[in-house]
Parts: C-alpha cells; sequence; structure tokens
C-alpha cells in the first residue's frame, strides 16, 4: 500500500514567541495617529508630559510623542529619589537624545521624605507607592502649568500583573501602551530607535536598590506574556498544562492576573439608583 | 450600465449630528467640483454621529423620514446645479417604531429641476448586532428583522452593516433577492496587529472577495477612520469586483473619498462562468428545508448524521 505524506498542522511550541508578534511599522504608525488624535484632535492640547524613568516603557512613549506633536511639544521629566540608580539618570538623556524631547530634572527625596520621616517603618512596598504617588502628582502639576495632560507609560503585562501603584503610575489619561505585552513593546522600542542599552537591561520600577521587575515576578517577561496570551484568549489551566506550559509558571501568573481585577478599575461605588453612573447612566469617555 | 461609486471613509465628530450632516455636504460639493458624474454616494455606519456612544444613542437618532429631509435640504444648499441628482448610502442611528436601530439607509436626492424625483429608497436595520467584546450594540439598539433587496436607479442592490456581512447567509439572502450590487457600511474597530494588516482588516480583505466572489456581485465598503476613546476605526474603504478582485482601497487611517467605475454587465459574465448563485437557486426548496429542520429542532438534540446512516431513531 502506498502511504500518503502526511501533513499536519504545526503543533504549538510553548517556547514560541510568534503568537506575540506584531507588525512593528504598522503598530508605529497607528499608535502615533492615536496620540495625535486623542491629545490634539480630541483634547485640543499641542503639548504633553512624559516622566522619563530612563525605562524602556517611557522612551517608547517619549519617541512615540515626539513624532505624534514634534520633539519640541514633549516635555519629559526625571524625577529621581535619593536611592535611584545613576543609570536611570543617564537612560533617561539618551532618551532626550534619541527623541529630541525636552527634558527637566525634579529631584523627589524632599518631598518623598517629607512624608516618610514620620513613618520610619514603613517598608519598601509602602515606600515605593510614596514615590509612584509624588511623581504622579508632579506630572499632573507640570502639566496644569504648560496645560496639557501627562501621557501615561504602563505596558499590558504590569497591568495584567497589577504591577504598579494604583492611582499612580496608571492615572495618565492617554496610555499609549497598556495593550501591548512587555515582549511587544521590545519589539517596537527597537524599531523606533530606542538606545539598545535601554531595551536590553533587566526591566526595574527602580524603587529599591537592586531591585528588577522578573526578580520581583519570579518569571520572566517573555514567559509570562505567553501565559498571560493564552489564558486572556480563554484557555484553561488544564489546556496549558496540557501544551507544555509548567505548573508554576502558570501559577505565578494565574495568581498576579486573578488577584489584580480589582486594580483596573475605577473605585467601586454603591449602586442606590437606577440612574447610577457607569452601571446605567452611560456615555462612552470621548462623549 | 455603468455606475460611477464613491466611498467615504471619514472620521465623525462625536455626538455632533449637525456637524457630521454638514460635513457631508461638503463632500457633495467636493463631488460636483471634482466628480461630477458620482451616482452613488456611500459613507460608513453611524457616520452621522461616530459609533460607540452608549445611552448616548438616544441624543443622536434620527428618523428616517428626518434623515431623508435633512440630507435633501443639505443637498439643494450644497450643490450648484438645480437638476443634479445623487444616490447615497450612509449609516445612522434610527429612531423608528418606538425603538432605535443601528441602521444604514439608501436616498436619492435631486436638485429642485431634476427630472429624477428625489425618494427615500430604503433603510436597512442591522440584522446582527455584535455584542461581545468591546461591542455592546443588542445593550443600546434593536435589531432588524430582515434583509432587503431595493430597486435602485442602478438597479437591483441591498445593504448591510458591519456584522451583516460577516454572516454569509446575509450575502446570500441578499443576492437571491437579486442584489447585484452590496452596499456595506462598517465601523470597524482596529485590533491584532500580528500580521502584514490590522487583523480585522485582513478580516474584510478576505470576507469581501469572498462575498464578491460567491455571489458575483459588485461590493461597495466604507468603512469609519478616526479614534473612540481609544478605539480606532481601520477605514479601509474598497470596491470589490464580481470576480472578487478589489479594485480600489483607502488607508487604513486616513479620511479619502475611493471612486470607481461599476459595470452592471460583469455581473452577468461572472454568473456565467461561476454559476454558483445559480446553483443555490436551483438547490433552494432543499437548502430551506434544511434550515427550516435546524429551526425547529435544537442542534443539541439532533442526532448527528441520523439520516445518512439510516439511523431514524433521533428526534429528526
Amino acid at each position: 500500500m502506498t502511504r500518503l505524506p502526511i501533513i499536519s498542522a504545526p503543533v504549538l511550541d510553548v517556547e514560541s514567541d510568534d503568537n506575540l508578534k506584531v507588525n512593528v511599522e504598522l503598530l508605529t504608525d497607528w499608535l502615533v495617529a492615536f496620540l495625535q488624535d486623542e491629545i490634539t484632535r480630541r483634547r485640543g492640547f499641542k503639548t504633553a508630559v512624559v516622566g522619563v524613568s530612563g525605562g524602556v516603557d517611557s522612551a517608547l512613549v517619549a519617541i512615540l510623542l515626539a513624532r505624534a506633536l514634534g520633539p519640541e511639544n514633549v516635555f519629559g521629566i526625571r524625577m529621581p529619589y535619593k536611592t535611584s540608580s545613576q543609570d536611570s539618570l543617564d537612560h533617561a538623556v539618551l532618551v532626550q537624545q534619541a527623541s529630541g524631547i525636552n527634558l527637566q530634572t525634579i529631584v523627589i527625596t524632599d518631598a518623598a521624605d517629607g512624608y516618610l520621616q514620620f513613618c520610619p517603618d514603613a517598608d519598601g512596598r509602602r515606600r515605593g507607592n510614596v514615590m509612584a504617588r509624588i511623581r504622579m502628582t508632579i506630572l499632573f502639576d507640570q502639566s496644569q502649568k504648560l496645560g496639557t495632560i501627562p501621557v501615561g507609560t504602563g505596558n499590558k503585562t504590569e497591568r495584567l500583573f497589577g504591577y504598579y501603584t494604583w492611582h499612580a503610575d496608571d492615572s495618565p489619561p492617554v496610555n499609549p501602551l497598556g495593550d501591548l505585552f512587555k515582549s511587544q513593546v521590545w519589539d517596537i522600542a527597537r524599531y523606533v530607535g530606542v538606545p539598545e542599552v535601554i531595551v536590553s537591561k533587566p526591566a526595574s520600577a527602580d524603587l529599591i536598590v537592586g531591585q528588577t521587575d522578573e526578580g520581583d515576578f519570579g518569571i520572566s517577561y517573555p514567559r509570562a506574556d505567553r501565559i498571560l496570551f493564552y489564558l486572556l484568549r480563554g484557555f484553561t489551566v488544564p489546556r496549558l498544562l496540557e501544551m507544555g506550559f509548567p505548573q508554576e509558571e502558570i501559577g505565578i501568573v494565574k495568581r498576579r492576573l486573578d488577584g489584580t481585577h480589582w486594580k483596573r478599575h475605577l473605585p467601586t461605588t454603591a449602586m442606590l439608583s437606577s440612574t447610577s453612573i457607569n452601571d446605567y447612566y452611560l456615555r462612552p469617555v470621548d462623549y | 450600465m455603468k455606475v460611477h461609486v464613491a466611498a467615504a471613509q471619514i472620521k465623525p465628530r462625536k455626538g455632533d449630528y449637525p456637524f457630521n450632516l454638514n460635513r457631508i455636504g461638503d463632500l457633495f460639493e467636493q463631488l460636483e467640483d471634482e466628480r461630477p458624474d458620482t451616482d452613488v454616494l456611500v459613507l460608513p455606519e453611524t457616520c452621522l454621529s461616530g459609533y460607540f456612544l452608549e445611552g448616548g444613542v438616544r441624543d443622536v437618532a434620527r428618523s428616517r423620514e428626518q434623515l431623508f429631509q435633512d440630507l435633501l435640504a443639505l443637498y439643494r444648499s450644497r450643490v450648484k446645479r438645480t437638476d443634479a441628482v445623487l444616490d447615497v448610502c450612509l449609516g445612522f442611528y434610527e429612531l423608528g417604531d418606538g425603538k432605535y436601530y443601528n441602521s444604514a439607509a439608501y436616498v436619492t436626492l435631486s436638485g429642485i429641476d431634476s427630472s429624477v424625483p428625489a425618494a427615500l429608497v430604503h433603510v436597512h436595520r442591522k440584522f446582527f448586532l455584535p455584542t461581545y467584546g468591546v461591542f455592546d450594540e443588542k445593550r443600546f439598539v434593536s435589531r432588524g428583522r430582515s434583509v432587503a433587496a431595493m430597486d435602485t436607479r442602478f438597479g437591483r442592490a441591498a445593504m448591510l452593516i458591519c456584522e451583516d456581512a460577516w454572516h454569509s447567509v446575509s450575502a446570500t439572502i441578499a443576492a437571491l433577492k437579486g442584489a447585484q450590487i452590496l452596499y456595506i457600511v462598517s465601523a470597524s474597530p482596529g485590533r491584532d496587529f500580528s500580521g502584514q494588516h490590522i487583523g480585522n482588516v485582513a478580516r474584510w480583505n478576505v470576507l469581501l472577495p469572498c462575498i464578491a466572489d460567491e455571489h458575483n456581485v459588485w461590493v461597495v465598503y466604507s468603512g469609519l477612520v478616526g479614534f473612540e476613546g481609544g478605539k480606532g476605526f481601520t477605514g479601509a474603504s474598497q470596491v470589490v469586483d464580481p470576480w472578487g478582485n478589489c479594485i480600489v482601497k483607502g488607508s487604513s487611517l486616513e479620511e479619502c473619498l475611493i471612486t470607481a467605475t461599476l459595470d452592471r454587465e460583469d455581473v452577468a459574465a461572472a454568473r456565467a462562468a461561476s454559476p454558483l448563485l445559480a446553483d443555490l437557486e436551483a438547490a433552494l426548496g432543499d437548502v430551506t428545508m434544511e434550515l427550516d429542520q435546524i429551526a425547529r429542532h435544537p442542534y443539541t438534540g439532533m442526532v448527528a448524521g441520523s439520516q445518512d446512516t439510516g439511523n431514524t431513531g433521533g428526534v429528526r
């Protein structure tokens, strides 16, 4: 009997990033158009403010804003605390050089310590939250001064992990990266010319000396992103196990995801009427 | 018979019916100056208000009569030639029968000295309302109950709105009812940036040629562009010939007008080479019985292949 050749559909490779690949050229044009539309057309602003941490997310946003509004209309702000690394400060300057945006420095040490001196027992998490909220206070105030708005830089992975300070990092009214996994941010960042030293360094909130995101998570971004991709598509944990993802890594991702749904919403309001805002009285953000 | 069509992809101002209506007046003027031979202008879904309105639908919805009167008054005020005539197909939120609908209207607009009477030709109410993910239509508008073909100055045609076209049965019904031109209006939010084209555009790029090729109809597609609250619509308006070839396409980002000349004789030529529609018409009795059976007996209660295997013990 002559055997016919068998052509099978490719089996999923859990080490493959194929599902996370984006068309960087197309997506860059789209994000630039998004920023122009949200900032200029809808809100009527010609300028924007962005916190430049020296990390890849804010570097990418700075370059996108420069393309969308013109670099002279983008105001980057470095906001170091006394423990912030020199690399972060230096890399923010690289972002300025790569994008041509304005850059100023506002040190937050006195502001943060002015409060924290009353809380000597505050642990690293509390201190980090205080710093994040002070930085956002500054960004909004500087925006007010310039008559514009701050632009957010949080990516989808950290949003899904709840790895940010509520009503701080997540509070700017416009965010071009919020639906992009970290792996995708890296791809676009390289495409638009974010300096390689920034793209390839370990991501860090830089709230504590030596801190890295992946150290905090216990899993790398690329591995987390692959699992998140399938979880968000609706795959169950047994299915992910069957596909070959390690149980421990699935657990890390799932716990962070499931434990932070609240963080991705506005405050819970007691519903008392049939005109309750956002329950009954519904209007889109741009209406 | 040649039909000169123009499809405009525009960014409406959110919730501002008068402003958006006036924009259409600008298009009337542009066409009169630059493309005076245009027969039909096609505009996207919800082009008079923007798409994501939630409860704001109540503020912007208009009756079909009001819309027709507004368009006719606009046309006569903005077009210089008093004997000019133009057909317009456009999407709007409709207030009718005590309900709100996501609708598309086809109207004939003519100047006061034209021999062609102005007319409200037909209104199609969206048949398939997307209510999943980013979409929430069923919450705010009612569903249309039919897919009709209509007789226009340029032959028999039909309108579909966005998800209507994602169900192959909609175009099939329209073709069976005699439509030779399908006007498809859409507000399609961009999502999935992994491929050569934005994901939903890639889907349209497959769907529209498939519709045209299966039923050998002309397809004129007009897509909204611009962002609404971070959700960007992907334009990519296009005209597809009855063999399934896209002959003109707009971009995914910018406002534009695309134009093409449709030759209705192409429909017959394509059908002669590929008589799929005739095959379907011939088998329509059996197809109808199959569909009727499915409608009467829930799928879950059926025994797969019972008829073919001679097993008559199922619910059939």
